[in-house]
């Protein structure tokens, strides 16, 4: 969902800088603007506080990694280009969520693994515990109405007044 | 996930026909328990272990300098390294800034290697800072923050004085309060080290 | 004196519980009932005596002696009253007290009820409800001393001791620390305590399981006991987790309520397994069916409980909620350890006694729905603990520290969370035992066919974004299928009694509160899945540093930036604070204060933000920064915030839902004078 937003952040960045409206000075020579820099900030952690993203970190610290950020966009550094170097720098602690490569792809592997495991097991227990309803049975409950679901609350409400 | 699968499992061999557990599910369960509290000891450990202790080796690092360099710890065996974590943001690493300096000034020439490895900081802020208190001998960023974890630094400053035997010899959380105090942590290593 | 008074209650407590644990096990091995009375006679007495030791502490605080170690670090002469007392669980001491007084009070209360039935159970509850307190009570005895005074060692170090260490001065600084500006919130008065009363009432189905297992009783009857004390629970886990949601949203400036940080999520893992238990007991209740099952999810339940403690306060876990690092990280480590193989090693041990009568008829059978429920729910826990837990592998393999953020979780759990929803409208057409497509389908096709006009009108409208359009359209299915079972009933009673329409619905859920207070339930999940598909898929931001007088503009939305005033306030905080006006599609619709504040006493900043907060949309302004140059240009963030107030009022009716689910029936009561009998028909 963070995709979206970040699609629509940019969008709204283009559409901000068509209009006539006050920007940072930077923005007034076609740099990036804090938009900009936020879209790439919000997918990156701050180095030394604890599970804060970046786009939202108040530190003097976080201040200047989107000012780095912005210094980056300036060289004409891709979006990747900026989170690589990051990862170089910080490590990838600062990324939210760790490459798919060597042990940490596990962290991906294992759910769906997990959940498909888990539906055979279902599944084999929904199986196994199968039996074959009454008929004849369910067939007199339903004389009194055709809808199951007012027969039971009928009979419920019965058994209550009792 | 380990604990539902079984007991569904379990559950399923309730069904009439059947009678007895699998007894791989009870080890699955005990193995998943096990492992889990295995991880959650083991991280316990590791956060209240602290910064390595002096007379531990220190794991052979390098440091890449703002200026490019590449400094290998091993290189450098036989001499007294005095590795001072600091960054631009933080307040008290500015206290020992001028001093440090000084300090290199006096035991350059005399065996020992001063370098500072600059924890998560920016390459602009960091360059401004040591123009401003004149720092000389090397510096470097702490790259994937790959040296304070070898070192297990819980914060900036701290300081760690390798012995040339490799292994650590002194070690100063926090900052220090004068040229004295350096002075003294170096001339008690090199006197331990004669 | 106060202070010594206190430690002294805490001590005494500590041994009462140790001795009530003690005799009641002996009094259940040896045959003595006079023994387990007197265990419970001390387990009544805790509750009391921690009444007198957390006075003496809220009294400390509220009258500021700061020579007590606790007091001085979360509170200072600053801070109002109303603050000074909550701080209470503001650190790590005193919430450790807070907790174990919630505890005592809970299983006291629970022990007053009529034993008659279950007189093997008491001392097993005692027991087990008794270990545990005297394990909290310990961490404060031996660790986390609240009434530690401050020392001046001989050596010129400040530390905190019960006792004079030697050649130590007494320090009584003239004010304190002050409490972490985050915690100085109104909320914080209510969303840490209902989240502590949700994880601490856990431990009473807990308890009584396992007296039910340790007595060999397989019947439901823990069950049937612990049902109210489990929507007790589990109510205030809820409550805990939406308030939480609401502080972060006022409070932490990032336009948000939910961040999948790994406490927050430690406090979501016990809600999952909880609530997979609320569903799944009913089978057992009704069918005899899923004894083992629900035995697993209640110590689960409570294992997770004693997880996430152990994670937040532990320090192994680097969180924005954890606490300061302590010492009582290994003490924790060794009883949750214990707790955990003891509870397995015991349930592996009675797992033949507890054999049921498993059967399906239909795989369209309100059980197996609820097997399926229960198959969802226990995703979203494996996910979201393989997420917490991953970190903390991956550090000890490759020895470097990752992240798991938002879109892993995001990504696994929204699936998840959609095929709940589906499940929550198909689930309640289905009868136990008979159901079949064509039942359900012939329940669904009226409320399916108003849904379909749903994702055709959000088409028409311009809505193409598939996670709304899926999203909107299983929660329109859910909130129309619900309704229509009001309906059904109303008009089911309104046929055979002649009641009117109110007086049928008011005596429809008052005859069926757990059915229909669960219905109201999935009524406030519905509202709360259309905040937050809302806000999360169609939240729009943007950030700009504007000087006096300047504009930006958000959609409909342009703020001008009015002006600027800094000042000191006489409670220690600097406070920066813009005026704004928000105008919307051209006119002027309001002016907030967006501001932040910085406390002098933790040198800490606080970014408050100025809402407009409507219905349909909430216009949320963060001061971001002043430039301290010119002293007046200054950055905003602006974030549109679509839906999110539905979040809000989907809690509230949640929260009634509960209340409604878990009200004493009168219908009941009568029942319980007359005879227990009639109970089992009940749904």
């Amino acid at each position: 969902m963070r995709k979206f937003q970040m699609a629509m952040g940019i969008t709204l960045g283009f559409i901000l800088l068509s209009q006539v409206f006050a920007l940072p000075a930077f923005a007034q020579d076609g740099g990036p603007t804090d938009d900009d820099v936020n879209a790439i900030a919000r997918e990156l952690y701050c180095p030394v506080c604890e599970n804060i993203p970046l786009d939202v970190c108040p530190t003097q610290a976080c201040e200047q990694w989107r000012a780095t950020i912005r210094e980056k966009l300036v060289l004409g550094w891709s979006d990747d280009q900026i989170k690589d170097y990051f990862v170089d720098q910080y490590g990838p602690r600062v990324l939210a969520e760790p490459p798919a490569e060597g042990f940490n792809a596990l962290v991906y592997i294992l759910p769906p693994v997990l959940f498909v495991i888990g539906a055979l097991i279902l599944f084999m227990v929904m199986r196994a515990w199968k039996v074959e309803p009454p008929a004849p049975k369910s067939k007199g409950v339903s004389v009194e109405s055709d809808d199951p679901y007012i027969a039971q609350l009928e009979q419920e409400l019965r058994q209550r007044d009792e | 996930m380990e604990i539902i699968d079984n007991s569904t499992a379990e559950n399923n061999e309730e069904s009439p026909g059947k009678t007895s557990r699998p007894k791989w599910g009870v080890v699955l369960v005990w193995l998943f328990v096990l492992g889990l509290l295995a991880v959650l000891g083991i991280g316990l450990v590791r956060s209240q272990r602290g910064s390595i202790k002096v007379g531990d080796r220190v794991p052979d690092l390098v440091l890449t300098t703002f200026e490019g360099d590449e400094i290998d710890f091993a290189d450098l065996h036989g001499q007294i390294i005095v590795v001072n974590f600091w960054a631009s943001w933080c307040k008290p690493c500015e206290q020992e800034a001028v001093e440090l300096e000084q300090a290199y000034q006096l035991y350059k020439d005399q065996g020992v290697v001063f370098l500072g490895v600059d924890y998560v900081d920016t390459e602009t802020e960091a360059r401004g800072y040591l123009a401003k208190f004149g720092v000389t001998y090397p510096n470097g960023p702490d790259l994937g923050t790959r040296i304070s974890q070898a070192f297990r630094t819980l914060g900036v400053p701290e300081t760690y004085i390798i012995g040339p035997d490799g292994r650590l010899a002194a070690v100063k959380i926090g900052p220090y309060l004068s040229l004295d105090e350096i002075v003294n942590q170096i001339e008690t290593v090199m006197a331990e080290q004669k | 004196m106060i202070a010594n008074i206190g430690y002294y209650v805490l001590v005494l407590t500590f041994l009462a519980s140790l001795y009530g644990a003690g005799a009641a096990a002996y009094g259940a091995l040896k045959n003595k009932p006079e023994f387990v009375e007197s265990g419970r006679y001390a387990m009544l007495l805790t509750g009391p005596l921690l009444t007198v030791a957390s006075a003496a502490i809220i009294w400390l605080l509220a009258t500021g002696h700061y020579e007590i170690g606790f007091v001085a670090s979360v509170t200072s002469n600053s801070m109002p009253t109303y603050l000074k007392v909550t701080a209470l669980w503001g650190g790590q001491e005193g919430s450790l007290v807070f907790w174990a007084w919630l505890m005592a009070a809970f299983t006291s209360a629970a022990s007053l009820r009529k034993w008659d039935r279950d007189r093997e159970m008491l001392p097993w509850f005692i027991m087990v409800t008794m270990i545990t307190l005297a394990f909290f009570l310990s961490l404060v005895v031996f660790f986390e001393n609240p009434f530690a005074r401050l020392w001046l060692s001989a050596d010129g170090q400040q530390v905190t001791a019960m006792l004079q260490p030697t050649g130590a001065v007494p320090l009584n600084p003239p004010d304190g620390r002050g409490l972490n500006p985050l915690l100085r919130h109104p909320g914080m008065i209510i969303h840490p305590p209902a989240l502590y009363l949700g994880f601490v009432a856990y431990v009473i189905p807990y308890a009584f399981a396992m007296a039910a297992l340790i007595t060999r009783r397989s019947d439901d009857r823990w069950i049937r006991i612990t049902r109210r004390w489990t929507l007790v629970a589990w109510i205030f886990l809820s409550l805990g987790l939406i308030l939480g949601g609401r502080w972060a949203y006022d409070v932490l400036g990032w336009g948000g309520y939910w961040g999948w940080d790994p406490v927050e999520i430690a406090a979501l893992l016990p809600w999952l397994a909880g609530t997979a238990f609320l569903h799944s007991v009913m089978v057992q209740e009704k069918k005899g069916m899923l004894k083992h099952w629900n035995v697993v999810l209640i110590i689960l339940t409570y294992a997770l409980v004693l997880f996430g403690t152990f994670l937040s306060r532990s320090g192994v876990l680097s969180s924005v909620h954890a606490f300061a690092k302590s010492a009582i990280g290994p003490m924790f480590f060794v009883f949750i350890g214990g707790t955990f193989i003891v509870s397995l090693s015991l349930l592996i041990n009675r797992w033949e006694m507890l054999k049921g009568e498993n059967f399906l008829t239909s795989v369209f059978s309100r059980e197996a729905l609820f097997l399926l429920n229960n198959f969802l729910f226990m995703g979203i826990l494996v996910v979201s603990f393989w997420g917490v837990i991953f970190p903390l592998i991956s550090e000890l393999i490759t020895g470097q520290k990752i992240t798991v953020g938002p879109p892993f979780y995001e990504r696994a759990n929204g699936p998840l969370g959609l095929g709940l929803l589906i499940l929550m409208a198909i689930a309640p057409l289905s009868a136990y035992a008979s159901t079949t497509w064509k039942t359900i389908g012939r329940a669904l096709w009226k409320p399916a066919l108003v849904t379909l006009l749903v994702p055709l009108t959000l088409y028409f409208v311009g809505i193409r974004n598939p996670i709304a359009l899926l999203g909107y359209t299983a929660a329109a299915l859910v909130a129309f299928v619900t309704l229509y079972e009001f309906w059904r009933g109303v008009m089911a009673r309104h046929r055979q009694h002649g009641e009117n329409l109110p007086l049928a619905l008011w005596r429809l859920v008052g005859r069926n509160r757990r059915r229909y207070g669960g219905y109201i339930i999935h009524l406030g999940v519905v509202l709360m899945a259309f905040g937050i598909i809302g806000i999360e898929v169609y939240q729009t931001e943007t950030q700009a540093t504007l000087s006096r007088g300047e504009q930006v503009t958000l959609g409909r939305y342009v703020m001008t930036y009015d002006d600027i005033s800094v000042f000191d306030t006489n409670d220690g905080r600097n406070v920066a604070r813009a005026v704004v006006s928000v105008y919307q599609d051209g006119k002027f619709v309001d002016e907030l204060y967006p501001r932040k504040d910085y406390y002098y006493d933790s040198q800490q900043a606080v970014t408050i933000p100025g809402t407009r907060s409507m219905l349909a949309d909430d216009f949320y302004v963060i001061l971001v920064g002043l430039d301290p140059d010119s002293r007046s240009d200054a950055t905003f963030k602006v974030y549109h915030n679509p839906l999110v107030n539905f979040i809000w009022i989907g809690g509230i009716v949640f929260s009634l839902g509960t209340i409604v689910a878990v009200w004493v029936s009168s219908g009941r009561r009568r029942a319980n004078k007359t005879s227990s009998a009639t109970r089992s028909t009940r749904t």
